[in-house]
């Protein structure tokens, strides 16, 4: 029985995980089959409510909900607004007050989305707070890998990149862990965060060692921004020192996935050649998206009609 | 002239604990005696009590002038009085400024006006604590400042801060230093380990603060004068500060009550009443300041009392405000993680809390005798309660330890030979 919100996997068990991932298999099937027009959610709404830029995400939560027969609103609220103007408690007051049923939040700062789950009777889903959690993006990531090995058990996941500032890589090590896979994790020391290794993380002390016989090897979107705030010197310094090229990748074990969450900067953490290679997972992953995301949000209110028949 | 007899209570001393009783006479404690007869005074009946030297806080923000819609000087030395605090020193960081002697002569008459305990200024290192100009000590101490400061925005620039110990020396005036090398913050908002990684909010390391004290330390072993360090909460910082006491620099430094009762743990609730600067920190750094405390490495207990209105609070914990309104809840967390916690003894906390601020500051007070300052708090060590920041009389209700079950009680607080606070 999953709780009213999900916030992140910190807190969400592995039988939750997997009742999600169950469910989604039956709604990609239903997304193969091109049924776009299902009745799981007719008479709700959802809305996303984002304070960053997103494509895909935003994208993926929306055709989620309108594939289930959902009303979708989107708010963008714009940088400058989280800085001056309503504040956070006060935009769930309002979004309250319309009979939401799921606020998605997509917020810059880490814990956003648990002050917002404080204030409001909708269900709140993190799409992503800071460098804390992206519960969502994790989900799919599974979804994908057990796809393609079955369980969990044993699974070696190498995860190389900005671990310092990934939410994705986070939400990733805690499923994962509880879900009984090996994470290891690679990165500049600059890109490294404190602490990581007591949360179940096995830190490599190079690339090769990270990618040692892995069954999923994940690479981390790296920020512009981050080489401007001096955390590393150059993209072709990163890609030479810390990027996953074809040459690489045969370390990993020779039947393993390679995975991004995307969007990739070609060329720096992975080369075009190991984007593009069969084993690639990237534009699966869009597509499982967008099933793990109808499984959630039909889960979500199917829990909460039980709490609100007489409404 | 009021007079007034306190009986039967234990009176904490410097050395020891004594039933005995106190007579005050106007503002001053004219005698103390086992057996006291005075027909004149007003008796208090202190059976049971505990009798502390007025406490003393060298370190809180009473946010007048400028932001009194968080605190002020009236509500701001209410609430002192109401946590046993007979003399506090607010720091300058208020709008305009206290740079000046305009400033600082306002505070005290604000003080005076309010009534309640004694309110000290303390002045800034520099204009408008900007780090570029020193501020006019002489006139501001002639106004009433008992220190210099420029706390939340430390002077980050070496050459000024040496300038400015040395130049406040001329007047006497000791330099407070709030050490934090704001390049490391760079932003951060927790205490950077585990827990910060863990809440996905930015950390900000403990080299931050320990970079600056250990600057702090070598300017006033190479210049042979006094610096005080503000609010330390990191067992590296207790570690250079006791390396420097060992080689007999002149350096003191003071904690708070948050350093020792919480760690950063609290922070995973995102609830920003947890956020103050510098942050909470560790299991092991708060051994360490229980240890510093205990082995005079840490010479006193401060509560940077830091009132916010809710509105700064109740928002994401990036955008919150930095502080907790501590006044009132110093002295039972002090008592009940230190002397029930077995770090400090009675007189130790009343060290801690009332002799070693004055001591520090050239402030008259600080102890129980004849002759000193009528200036006396009442408590009672028996009774436990439970912290309401509801009932705070600061205007801040920011606190991390709602809901907290406490001992020791605050039952009177006396400033002068008046009655300032009694329930």
């Amino acid at each position: 029985m999953l709780k009213k919100d999900l916030l992140g996997l910190y807190d969400t068990s592995a039988e939750d995980i997997l009742t999600i991932l169950d469910t989604a298999v039956g709604m990609k099937k239903l997304l193969t089959q091109n049924l776009k027009k299902l009745p799981h959610l007719q008479g709700r709404t959802v809305t996303t409510l984002f304070y960053e830029n997103s494509t895909r995400t935003r994208c993926s939560f929306e055709l989620a909900a309108k594939y289930l027969g959902a009303g979708t609103v989107n708010v963008s609220a714009s940088s400058s607004s989280v800085q001056k103007g309503e504040t956070l408690i006060d935009t769930g007051y309002t979004l309250d007050a319309m009979k939401n049923d799921v606020i998605v939040i997509r917020h810059p700062m880490g814990g956003a989305p648990h002050l917002l789950a404080k204030h409001v009777r909708a269900s709140v889903v993190n799409g992503g707070d800071g460098m804390n959690e992206h519960p969502t993006q994790a989900l799919l990531d599974f979804y994908t890998m057990r796809e393609k090995f079955g369980d969990f058990r044993g699974l070696k996941v190498a995860i190389l990149g900005d671990i310092k500032h990934s939410r994705v890589a986070k939400s990733n090590l805690f499923g994962l862990t509880k879900l009984g896979a090996e994470v290891t994790m690679y990165a500049p020391a600059t890109l490294m965060p404190q602490g990581i290794e007591k949360m179940g993380a096995k830190i490599a002390s190079s690339r090769e060692e990270a990618l040692a016989g892995a069954n999923v090897v994940m690479g981390l979107r790296i920020q512009l921004e981050r080489m401007h705030g001096g955390l590393f010197p150059s993209l072709s310094e990163y890609s030479k020192y810390y990027g996953v090229s074809e040459d690489l990748l045969h370390y990993a074990d020779k039947d393993c996935i390679v995975m991004h969450p995307g969007p990739v900067n070609r060329g720096v953490e992975f080369t075009s050649g190991v984007i593009d290679a069969e084993n690639s997972k990237i534009t699966e992953q869009v597509l499982n998206g967008v099933a793990v995301r109808m499984a959630l949000l039909f889960l979500l209110v199917k829990n909460r009609q039980g709490g609100e028949k007489n409404e | 002239m009021n007079k007034y007899l306190i009986k039967g209570g234990t009176a904490v001393f410097a050395d020891r604990c004594e039933v005995c009783d106190i007579l005050t006479e106007g503002n001053k404690i004219v005698r103390i005696a086992p057996e006291i007869e005075d027909a004149e005074a007003e008796t208090i009946d202190a059976a049971g009590l505990h009798v502390f030297p007025g406490l003393i806080d060298m370190h809180v923000h009473l946010r007048e002038p400028g932001f009194e819609y968080k605190e002020d000087i009236a509500s701001g030395s209410a609430a002192a009085v109401r946590g046993g605090f007979t003399q506090i020193c607010c720091m300058p960081n208020t709008a305009p400024v206290c740079d000046n002697a305009a400033v600082v002569g306002y505070i005290v008459a604000r003080g005076k006006e309010a009534g309640m305990c004694k309110v000290h200024p303390i002045g800034s290192i520099t204009v408008g604590e900007e780090g570029k100009q020193l501020s006019e000590m002489g006139k501001m101490k002639e106004a009433g400042a008992v220190a210099v400061s420029d706390d939340g925005r430390p002077v980050s620039d070496a050459r000024m801060m040496r300038l400015g110990i040395e130049y406040a020396s001329d007047f006497g005036l000791l330099c407070l230093s709030h050490c934090e090398d704001k390049s490391l913050v760079d932003g951060g908002v927790v205490n950077e380990g585990y827990n910060s990684t863990l809440a996905g909010l930015k950390g900000i390391p403990r080299a931050a603060e320990e970079i600056m004290l250990a600057r702090e330390i070598i300017l006033a072993e190479t210049l042979h004068k006094r610096v005080h360090i503000c609010h330390v909460s990191t067992k590296g910082g207790v570690q250079l500060l006791r390396e420097a006491k060992a080689r007999g620099v002149a350096v003191t430094a003071e904690t708070c009550p948050h350093y020792f009762s919480l760690t950063d743990d609290a922070i995973m609730s995102y609830d920003a009443d947890t956020k103050v600067n510098p942050p909470l920190r560790e299991a092991e750094d708060v051994a360490a300041i229980k240890e510093g405390l205990r082995d005079g490495t840490l010479d006193c207990i401060v509560t940077d009392h830091a009132p916010h209105h809710r509105d700064e609070k109740l928002v994401e914990y990036n955008l919150a405000a930095f502080g907790i309104s501590g006044i009132e809840t110093s002295f039972s967390l002090s008592y009940t993680n230190l002397v029930l916690g077995g770090v400090l003894t009675l007189p130790q906390l009343a060290e801690k809390m009332s002799a070693a601020p004055a001591r520090i500051l050239g402030l008259e007070g600080g102890a129980l005798a004849e002759g000193q300052p009528a200036d006396i708090m009442l408590a009672d060590l028996s009774e436990s309660y439970t912290i309401d920041s509801r009932a705070f009389v600061s205007k801040g209700k920011n606190t991390p330890f709602d809901g907290q079950t406490v001992s020791g009680r605050v039952k009177c607080t006396m400033v002068d030979g008046s009655i300032k606070f009694r329930e």
